[in-house]
């Protein structure tokens, strides 16, 4: 972990309620995909964890929803600089996705998995990736993924775009070997019923530090109890045990 | 003795400034990013007699300067603390640690301390008779003088170390408990412990804590604890270690004017990590501000 100031270069809308930011500063401790930031805002008491897009030699791209006040505040800014915590969470590990990894995304589940996606096509994999929206208006990193060279498949809960559905209805047409995934539980959960090999999910808690200390996100595992924010997000699928 | 240095129930301290149990892990996270030695002492997350997972999460809620948590003592049990924990924390630290201890009855808490007391990496036993997320236990002994006096004798009846006990604010009369502890023998009084607090989520329309209710902690509660600390620091003839959203060098004055001997950060360590470097980095210009030329002169000056 560090914590660093960083500079918004960057802060566009890609949906009515979902943005992109670029952050400029020392982005040397994020070791992975599939970890997150935690940003202090003025006028908030705890920071708001976010995972990171992208990232290159001195800044990271992160995307969010505005699902609340710190959110909504971070929407509006158009230059500035904040107070980051980088290098949180265990993030993906590419080294068991076989060769043709398979990435599944829902709604704002979907940024890790595009900093993962390069990675593993930088490896020399061949990877497919299933991005879930409710409806086409919510779509986005669509050509950000087809460019670099996956192969996307989009579904749609009203068939506005993709294929109708959910990300689960996309399964059947796709030959992979490993599955990663960052999404809504729900949606983690039907995945985890219905994929055919081993994976990696991330999850999402309520944090209070997001460094390991406070105990404010832990879950159970079948290998014990995990910190979301420091021994997770990010779970084999063999050590997840669903609570409910 | 260095001119931040107190002395905390029979052990010299470098300085008055502690990491408060449950915000700072064992250290570890800490440890990665500054030498946490520089501390008086940390007092290292709640140890109970088994291991706990503690509350379902949601466990967090924001609050205007605060934040509400009901983690409810999630440890792995005193054995597992001193075979796995206590090891580990001494690599990062050497200094003598705080440990904090809770129960749900007396037994418990007589139980791990005696454990505890075994162990020469502690210092001090901080006897915590106020955790507000757990049911059947932990606040009750300290809302009630006489049973926070009865936790404090089997305690004692324990140990040789000091035993400073860690009292509730969510009570009528804190200074009838901090006395009857006193009288029980304890060497210390820590306070307070969050303030029991509760969010609603307007989208849900249900509690935003999955336990429903939680303890507010941060700056917004420092003018109660301040306000505590004084009162009992004035009731009391034994250290009171102040404690309740101390963020900065300035809150570490204050609450020792009130009549804090030693302070402890809480919160604050979870929102900036550096908080407890931070302050004990400021606190010799800010006592050259306030013309202060030695921290221990200002004990209970208010």
């Amino acid at each position: 972990m560090k914590q660093g100031l960083f500079t918004i270069e960057t802060n566009k809308p890609l949906t009515d309620n979902v943005y992109l930011m670029k952050l400029r500063g020392d982005v040397s401790d994020i070791t992975a995909s599939g970890q997150f930031i935690n940003i202090k805002l003025d006028g908030l008491y705890l920071r708001r964890p976010i995972s990171v897009c992208d990232r290159d030699d001195d800044s990271v791209t992160i995307i969010y929803k505005v699902v609340g006040k710190g959110t909504e505040q971070m929407s509006t800014m158009q230059s500035g600089v904040l107070d980051v915590l980088t290098g949180l969470g265990n993030g993906y590990d590419t080294t068991k996705s076989g060769d043709r990894p398979l990435l599944v995304g829902g709604g704002v589940g979907v940024p890790p998995l595009y900093m993962l996606a390069k990675q593993l096509i930088a490896e020399g994999k061949e990877v497919s990736v299933i991005l879930g929206f409710n409806t086409a208006s919510e779509v986005f990193y669509k050509d950000e993924f087809e460019a670099i060279g996956a192969k996307v498949y989009v579904t749609t809960v009203d068939g506005s775009l993709g294929i109708k559905g959910f990300v689960t209805d996309a399964l059947a047409d796709i030959d992979y070997t490993y599955v990663y995934t960052c999404g809504p539980e729900p949606m983690l959960k039907a995945l985890y019923r219905s994929i055919n090999t081993s994976g990696q999910f991330s999850f999402e808690e309520r944090m209070g530090c997001g460094f390991g200390a406070c105990m404010g996100c832990s879950c159970k595992t079948i290998t014990g109890y995990k910190r979301i924010c420091k021994d997770g997000p990010v779970l084999e699928k063999e050590e997840i045990l669903w609570e409910n | 003795m260095g001119k931040l240095s107190v002395n905390l129930c029979g052990i010299e301290i470098d300085n008055p400034i502690i990491p408060a149990s449950g915000t700072f892990g064992y250290g570890y996270e800490f440890a990665d990013l500054y030498d946490i030695n520089m501390l008086g002492t940390f007092s290292f997350k709640g140890t109970t007699k088994d291991p706990r997972f503690g509350n379902p999460t949601c466990r967090i809620a924001e609050c205007t300067a605060g934040m509400i948590n009901a983690v409810g003592l999630q440890n792995p049990g005193v054995e597992k603390v001193i075979n796995e924990e206590l090891p580990k924390m001494a690599k990062v630290f050497n200094k003598k640690v705080m440990a904090n201890v809770s129960g749900f009855a007396i037994e418990d808490y007589a139980y791990t301390c005696q454990k505890l007391d075994a162990c020469p990496e502690v210092g001090w036993l901080e006897v915590n008779v106020s955790c507000p997320n757990v049911h059947g236990g932990g606040m009750s002994f300290g809302t009630d003088p006489k049973a926070a006096a009865e936790v404090t004798r089997a305690v004692k009846a324990v140990t040789t170390k000091p035993v400073i006990v860690k009292l509730s604010p969510n009570v009528t009369d804190i200074v009838a408990i901090a006395k009857a502890c006193e009288e029980a023998g304890a060497d210390g009084i820590s306070l307070i412990n969050t303030l029991l607090g509760m969010r609603i989520d307007l989208k849900t329309k249900k509690p935003v804590i999955a336990n429903t209710m939680g303890g507010f902690s941060g700056p917004a509660i420092f003018p109660v604890a301040v306000r505590m600390v004084y009162q009992v620091a004035h009731a009391v003839n034994i250290p009171v270690v102040g404690m309740g959203g101390v963020s900065t060098a300035e809150d570490v004055i204050e609450m020792m004017l009130a009549g804090a001997t030693a302070v402890e950060v809480g919160a604050a360590n979870l929102i900036e990590p550096y908080a407890c470097r931070n302050i004990i980095n400021d606190l010799p210009k800010a006592m050259e501000k306030y013309g202060i030329s030695n921290l221990k002169d200002i004990i209970k000056g208010a």
